[in-house]
């Protein structure tokens, strides 16, 4: 591009004003600001500028004047990711896409909504649950975090391990190109022909576009929701009990799991009144047709009892599920009310090392001197252990990210993953190489040149290092004979 | 021209074979000049070096059970086994996890997990199954079957693959936990991709717990009258395991099978609410047809016959039936559709290939939009491939071309196999 980063901006900015007009460009530092971190607030950058989308045309706009000058631009949706993937840049555009919220079309007959990227999840699922269908995917953030940042973080939940993730319930995009072109990829109908772009965008935190509109799977309600909460002395006994029921064959809506510490933060939190004396509890949901939950739910008590539970409670109604719910959805916020601060780790094991590496937790816990609670999706071996630290100590902080990040080792050890929904971000791209050899890891780069050869979509998030999009070194040996010889085009 | 001795010096650490093609290694009509069975990743990483610095054209052949899908490529110089490689590397039962190598017949993994009442469901085709289809042919074709209705696709099974490019990089993607988003998910990229991007030489899937009753529903009637009880069906609360369509060609009369999966009494209750919906009868047996690609009940295929997938919405499925009917009406072609009320259907065209052209193209527009529906040729005759459009409009086919050109950017993988003549 030939233009400096302060140059460039300036040029994009000057463009933008005059094609969108000042109230939707915002240039004023305070009024940046705002915008200087997303949920993981560890990490703050004030955008160079902001743009705040209405439609699909103002992204596109935005997208192409930020293309025209080499200039990097991040998307950021409701701005809960905790991974800093929406973190802004400074030299570049934040587009926010919050006012693009409209169910643009809830096609119950098909099974589909089409939507707006702003649009809150729990808004979909408000909007279809009166006729009976609702969006599965249900990050614990459902209230306030938008399907479009679903789809860049493939985000899950609690019961995901039954429904699947985001990336099995999207079935078309409108992308806007990292150069600026509008690109409709699939659409109502499953398996569009070619290769699976949306396999490629869903989960990929922004790095390859961004999108302007979804088309959704909306999966029909359960016939019948039983919740019981399941009380046992050890964390080992509640792993047996998970252990026990995955291997009869039962898959749970969701089965989830609190260690002592985290009980006694969200008990002083929501007083949600688990059982007294609990090392650790099981929220276990089942869903489905009624006859079969029936029949599923008393082998489900019958082998919790059988691993040790020494209390299963059951809910009766509503109002009994969303109390046992509330002490599982509140635990990270109650970590506040015991601990100054607090990292969230997210990482995933084999669910079968559960017992082994929570006992390597407690180890590592105990010999860093810092406390860790733990809450995890059990069901498919998603640990979110909250490692605690109070920020006015000093080294506090680098012990508590020493714990933090040999929970992660950990989880490599047993052949895990660095993170299981929270996403790469800004935060894990330095820990990518631990999990993947250079070569994987410039065989994804490959795929992100193809959307981003000017790599201005979102950069710094997920790749440790970025890689130019010229030529792979060695690759190309010569005219292929076919294209030589005029029989082939050479796409 | 191959030079079959360096090619064989590549695979010298690896204990694979090298020989020269005969009439049985051609590819949908094209012939081969070198077929080499490498034993390992690494022999398939070296031997595609050497092949892609020879300049040579490479399609990886799993059992050969869809070896004629997609186009012919434009040009085979190496016929790349991957029967070599059919370990089943790791079964993670109590992590409902299999990992193996991509020339293990599906059949035998199905086998291995079965022992711990697990499987994979994908629902192979009966012939392929029988025919030794294996894990990378699974993948690289990424065919639809009857479950796929509450359990997804191939793409929305596999946790990880490691694939080996043209230039032999060996990359792997995602993992072998359920729960994972670390980095791009190449894996679903390479699901249904022909093998024109990489030769997938290693797969990780999510298995399920093998339900231990089952029981079918059955109903016919008018084809209208079957796509909306089977529609009914998919958006009752019986939590169907699959809900397929059967039209035969030249029939004004479908089938509806309803699969219903469980423990116990539960699924008989199911079942005879099902029944009450589609006005049909409860079975224990599966219908012959059951997961076999129209036209056959797991025998061979016909010679001549055009083989295409087609997609719908929920709804869009009763214009698919329509259209079937209409092109025998209106071109002389026989139509034979088969699928899952999804929207995922397989038809048998039969006919001129005029007609057939004109078949392909009447199912085609029986969509509103390609965003509504699509119609892809798998398998057809070079005569029927010359009358028509054989992939459709595709959405973001530039970026696919892009994709192409990053990975293999000399064209060395199944050149034209795919859409758009990648």
């Amino acid at each position: 591009m030939g233009e400096s980063s302060t140059s460039g901006l300036r040029n994009v900015v000057g463009e933008l004003l005059a094609e969108l007009g000042g109230e939707q460009v915002i240039t004023d530092r305070q009024r940046r600001r705002t915008y200087e971190c997303d949920g993981l607030a560890a990490y703050r950058v004030i955008p160079g500028a902001v743009v705040l989308a209405r439609d699909a045309a103002d992204v596109a706009t935005a997208v192409r004047a930020c293309a025209r000058h080499g200039v990097p631009f991040v998307a950021r949706g409701s701005g809960t990711g905790l991974s800093g993937g929406a973190l802004p840049h400074a030299e570049g555009v934040l587009v926010v896409m919050s006012q693009l919220r409209a169910i643009r079309e809830a096609d119950l007959a098909n099974q589909r909504a089409v939507v707006d990227p702003g649009v809150i999840n729990l808004q979909l699922t408000a909007a279809t649950s009166p006729d009976g269908y609702y969006f599965a995917p249900d990050p614990s953030s459902q209230s306030v975090c938008s399907i479009g940042g679903n789809v860049a973080e493939n985000s899950g939940g609690a019961h995901c391990l039954k429904y699947g993730f985001t990336t099995n319930h999207v079935t078309g995009v409108d992308l806007v190109t990292p150069g600026g072109e509008q690109v409709e990829i699939g659409g109502k109908a499953p398996d569009p022909p070619g290769y699976d772009l949306l396999g490629a965008l869903v989960g990929s935190e922004g790095t390859l576009g961004i999108v302007t509109a979804a088309t959704v799977r909306l999966t029909r309600l359960p016939q019948e929701v039983r919740t019981l909460l399941a009380a046992f002395r050890t964390m080992d006994d509640a792993g047996a009990a998970t252990s026990a029921i995955i291997a009869a064959g039962v898959i749970p809506a969701a089965i989830e799991m609190m260690d002592a510490l985290a009980i006694e933060a969200a008990e002083a939190a929501v007083h949600c009144d688990y059982p007294h004396g609990a090392g650790a509890v099981l929220v276990i949901e089942l869903d489905g047709p009624a006859p079969d939950v029936a029949g599923e739910f008393d082998d489900v008590v019958r082998l919790c009892e059988g691993a040790g539970a020494f209390e299963v409670r059951v809910a009766a109604d509503d109002e009994e599920r969303a109390l046992i719910w509330k002490g599982r959805k509140s635990a990270f916020a109650a970590v506040g009310r015991i601990s100054p601060d607090y990292i969230v780790q997210d990482g995933v094991i084999p669910r079968t090392a559960l017992p082994l590496v929570l006992r390597q937790i407690a180890e590592l816990s105990e010999s860093a001197g810092v406390r860790v609670a733990n809450v995890f999706h059990a069901g498919d071996g998603n640990l979110h252990p909250l490692v605690l630290f109070d920020g006015a100590v000093e080294g506090a902080v680098d012990r508590a990210e020493a714990v933090a990040g040999g929970i992660l080792d950990l989880c490599l050890e047993h052949g895990g993953s660095i993170t299981g929904e929270h996403g790469v971000g800004a935060d894990k791209a330095k820990h990518m190489p631990r999990m993947f050899t250079p070569d994987d890891l410039d065989t994804m780069q490959a795929v992100r040149c193809a959307f981003d050869p000017e790599g201005i979509s979102n950069p710094g998030k997920v790749f440790p290092t970025p890689r130019l999009c010229g030529e792979r070194p060695g690759r190309h040996r010569g005219a292929h004979p076919l294209a030589e010889s005029g029989v082939a085009e050479v796409f | 021209m191959a030079d079959l001795r360096r090619l064989a010096g590549a695979l010298r650490h690896d204990g694979g074979a090298v020989r020269e093609a005969g009439p049985e290694d051609t590819v949908d009509g094209v012939p081969a000049t070198v077929v080499a069975r490498p034993a390992s990743a690494d022999g398939v990483a070296a031997l595609l070096r050497e092949a892609t610095a020879q300049g040579l054209v490479t399609v990886a052949r799993g059992a050969g059970t869809a070896l004629d899908w997609g186009a012919p490529p434009e040009r085979v110089d190496l016929v790349l086994e991957t029967t070599g490689l059919d370990r089943l590397v790791e079964h993670g039962a109590g992590d409902l996890v299999v990992v193996a190598e991509a020339g293990l017949p599906v059949a035998e993994l199905l086998e291995k997990v079965g022992g711990a009442a697990q499987e994979l469901v994908v629902d192979l085709p009966p012939a392929r199954l029988a025919g030794g289809s294996t894990v990378g042919g699974l993948l690289s074709t990424g065919v639809s079957g009857p479950r796929r209705l509450q359990r997804g696709g191939v793409r929305d099974l596999v946790l990880g693959a490691t694939v080996v490019l043209a230039d032999g990089t060996v990359a792997s993607s995602g993992g072998k936990v359920v729960k994972n988003v670390a980095g791009y998910d190449l894996a679903k990229l390479l699901t249904g991709a022909y093998g024109t991007l990489g030769i997938v030489v290693r797969a990780a899937f999510r298995l399920h717990p093998a339900r231990p009753d089952r029981a079918f529903v059955i109903g016919s009637g008018p084809a209208a009258d079957v796509a909306a009880q089977a529609r009914d069906v998919v958006a009752s609360q019986l939590a169907p395991a699959a809900v397929e369509i059967d039209r035969p060609a030249g029939s004004d009369v479908a089938e509806v099978a309803v699969l219903l999966e469980g423990t116990g009494a539960a699924v008989g209750q199911r079942a005879a609410d099902a029944a009450g919906l589609l006005g049909g009868r409860v079975r224990a047996e599966q219908p012959e047809w059951w997961a076999a690609l129209p036209g056959t009940s797991g025998g061979p295929t016909c010679d001549g016959s055009t083989l295409v997938k087609a997609t719908a919405t929920l709804t869009g499925v009763a214009g698919l039936l329509a259209a079937a009917r209409e092109s025998e009406q209106r071109y002389g072609a026989g139509v034979a559709l088969r699928g899952t009320a999804a929207g995922v259907l397989y038809a048998l065209v039969t006919g001129s290939p005029e007609a057939t052209a004109l078949a392909v193209g009447h199912l085609r527009a029986a969509a509103p939009s390609p965003r509504e529906g699509t119609v892809t040729v798998l398998r057809a005759t070079p005569e029927v491939r010359a009358a028509l459009d054989a992939w459709g409009p595709v959405g973001g086919l530039d970026l696919m071309r892009a994709i192409k050109r990053q990975l293999d950017p000399g064209r060395n993988l199944a050149p034209g196999r795919f859409v758009g003549g990648i």
